[in-house]
């Protein structure tokens, strides 16, 4: 059994995040950090190696610096890593991303008892377009908002959260699963041994050479050009107007901001 | 004839997705109706609800009150609960058939499975999470103008452009983009729960309305996937989206978190009653559950109060709250982002500032 876990480096946007003057995202001013979803799929693929001693592949889609974020999962204990890098494949949408990560993946190989795993969004476009979409590229079955998973034989039982509760759904692999956090759900560190170590696992990158004769791929369908959505504009938002700061912070201040509340209708 | 998505002058018309669970139909659904009535209007095309389910045929005519021309209802028991294998066959199979050239979906765990699914076997782009919509260019220009920091003066637009244009936040809020899908059909957008408004309803529209059964064909080999359970979980849910006030704490409570969650909801109640919420740290911290989470990976909300408290202001989270009517602030640091926002800051100790604005609030309403 081997699992694919899908992963994507990002800007860290809980952090500050700079803009250009013409709406674009100055990424060289910004941290990158490994999607945090997808380090809670590594992590649930980990669980499952520990269990089962199953084969782990880091996969992504990048340029290439994305590599020492492979060497970060390689470290914390996937088997092997896959980075698919080529210009070709910049500025690639969701649908056309899911084209190639999913040739990847076919070219590599996916057995009966296989599965992927995705997070399920990245912090940076917040889609959570790509793993049902590579799902659907591979004809694969796909559970998305998995807390959890249990592997018995071919037979996996998700538990799928829904915004009021959750379903239990029964799949057999080979499958695709997308990861949410919850509450207890942490990844695990790197090792020492497995920051020794990462170098010497088996790494493997594939360009656009490697991959544009699997059929899964459509070549105008591709990169900026080919993907089927194109951004029209970007702009940021106005700032709000200024408000006011109340002096204090006693009985006074809050008697203040009652007979103001008071006064707009509020309360 | 064979379904081809680039072969964009034979789409018409403007579908959503209208969402049941346990044959009841979401607040989403009425968003998007009302939302596509005004894009149908903009186009001059049909807005078309579709409706999947087993015994659902009797919701349809509440979504022609809020706009819908048509809606096509797929009964069958094997879609009572929702699987992702048979709503996709479902949906692509009619679409393919009847070509929308728009099609609606509300981001809500079920949509933003099935959008990308139905968008891959279609052929076709996917814009998720969107939070503005036009296809008429006058009014995406207006919006620009009320929603931009861009200088247009220098800015040419096709006046005629009738691609849908869908805006959405991007890198936590802090980007907002417009998305065009120009060379394939339909144009395919998930929408954000909570942020179209819902028109009133007209009784005369829901009787207009046309309901339409469409034949469902769906084999045992179309389903990969059994649902062996539906839970509801047996907490109480927080609205956060309905709340007419919400009162949300922060990385602030730390020192006492208990203490901090029963002033927060101490506060709301001074107000007239309103839910608590909690920023990402409360929520990836354990102190909430993740239904009380606002911000861009949890709720947008708008209500008519916000009550931020020792919340920095991260744009992930002014991301989901700075709509708000009225923001109001406590915070320690006199430089946290969230008083760029706020209409009223207070720099303090929300343990000691917080107990002072409930007796203050308290009785200022007390003398109305």
């Amino acid at each position: 059994m081997r699992i694919y876990v899908c992963v994507k480096q990002v800007p860290d946007t809980s952090g500050v995040v700079a803009v250009n003057p013409d709406g674009t995202l100055n990424r060289a001013s910004m941290q990158t950090i490994i999607n945090p979803d997808d380090l809670i799929a590594m992590e649930q693929a980990l669980v499952l190696k520990d269990a089962t001693g199953c084969q782990v592949t880091a996969v992504t889609m990048g340029p290439p610096p994305a590599e020492g974020m492979l060497r970060e999962l390689l470290a914390m204990g996937a088997d092997d890593a896959i980075l698919i890098s080529a210009r070709e494949f910049g500025g690639s949408d969701t649908f056309a991303t899911s084209q190639i990560i999913s040739a990847a993946i076919n070219y590599v190989g996916l057995g009966e008892e296989d599965m992927i795993f995705c997070g399920r969004q990245a912090i940076d476009g917040d889609t959570a377009q790509v793993g049902p979409q590579i799902a659907e590229k591979l004809g694969l079955p796909q559970v998305s908002y998995a807390a959890e998973i249990v592997k018995e034989g071919n037979d996996v039982t998700v538990k799928r959260m829904l915004e009021d509760g959750y379903m239990k759904i029964k799949v057999q692999t080979p499958c695709l699963i997308t990861c949410i956090s919850d509450q207890d759900s942490k990844a695990r560190y790197m090792t020492l041994s497995g920051i020794n170590h990462c170098y010497e696992k088996p790494y493997q990158v594939l360009d656009f050479e490697a991959l544009k004769d699997e059929p899964l791929i459509e070549l105008d369908k591709i990169g900026l050009k080919g993907s089927p959505t194109n951004i029209f504009k970007s702009f940021t938002p106005p700032q709000k107007g200024v408000g006011v700061m109340l002096e204090g912070a006693d009985r006074k201040t809050a008697e203040t901001l009652a007979a103001e509340l008071l006064k707009k209708h509020v309360i | 004839m064979a379904f081809n998505s680039a072969d964009i002058g034979a789409f018409k018309d403007i579908w959503v997705f209208c969402e049941q669970r346990n044959g009841v139909l979401m607040n989403t659904d009425f968003e998007l109706i009302s939302e596509g009535r005004k894009l149908a209007d903009e186009r001059g095309s049909q807005l078309v609800g579709i409706l999947l389910g087993h015994n659902v045929e009797g919701l349809a005519k509440e979504l022609g009150g809020y706009g819908a021309d048509k809606v096509i209802v797929c009964d069958d028991p094997q879609l009572e609960v929702y699987t992702t294998d048979a709503y996709t066959k479902v949906i692509c199979d009619a679409a393919m058939d009847l070509k929308p050239e728009v099609i609606l979906l509300g981001a809500s765990n079920i949509g933003r499975d099935l959008g990308p699914r139905c968008a891959a076997r279609l052929n076709t782009g996917l814009t998720a999470d969107c939070t503005h919509l036009d296809i008429d260019m006058d009014n995406y220009v207006n919006f620009l103008e009320t929603s931009s920091t861009l200088d247009l003066s220098n800015t040419k637009f096709d006046m005629e452009d009738v691609n849908l244009k869908m805006t959405r936040p991007a890198f936590g809020g802090h980007l907002m983009a417009t998305i065009i899908c120009p060379r394939f059909r339909p144009c395919m957008s998930t929408v954000r729960p909570g942020v179209m408004k819902k028109a009133p309803f007209s009784q005369e529209m829901a009787d207009k309305c046309v309901v339409e059964a469409y034949p469902v064909t769906l084999t045992a080999d179309d389903l990969k996937t059994e649902v062996l359970d539906v839970v509801k979980e047996a907490k109480q849910i927080v609205d956060l989206i309905g709340a007419d006030v919400i009162v949300s704490v922060g990385r602030g409570i730390s020192k006492d978190i208990q203490k901090g969650i029963e002033l927060a909801g101490q506060l709301a109640d001074a107000f007239g009653g309103g839910v608590v919420g909690g920023s990402r740290v409360t929520i990836d911290s354990g102190w909430l559950s993740a239904d009380h989470q606002v911000g861009q990976t949890g709720k947008t909300v708008h209500p008519k109060v916000y009550v931020a408290l020792g919340i920095s202001g991260a744009i992930q989270h002014k991301a989901g709250m700075q709509d708000s009517e009225l923001i109001i602030a406590v915070n320690k640091d006199e430089t946290a982002p969230i008083f760029e926002v706020a209409d009223y800051g207070i720099t303090g100790d929300l343990f000691k500032v917080v107990p002072l604005m409930i007796e203050a609030l308290t009785a200022a309403r007390a003398s109305k």
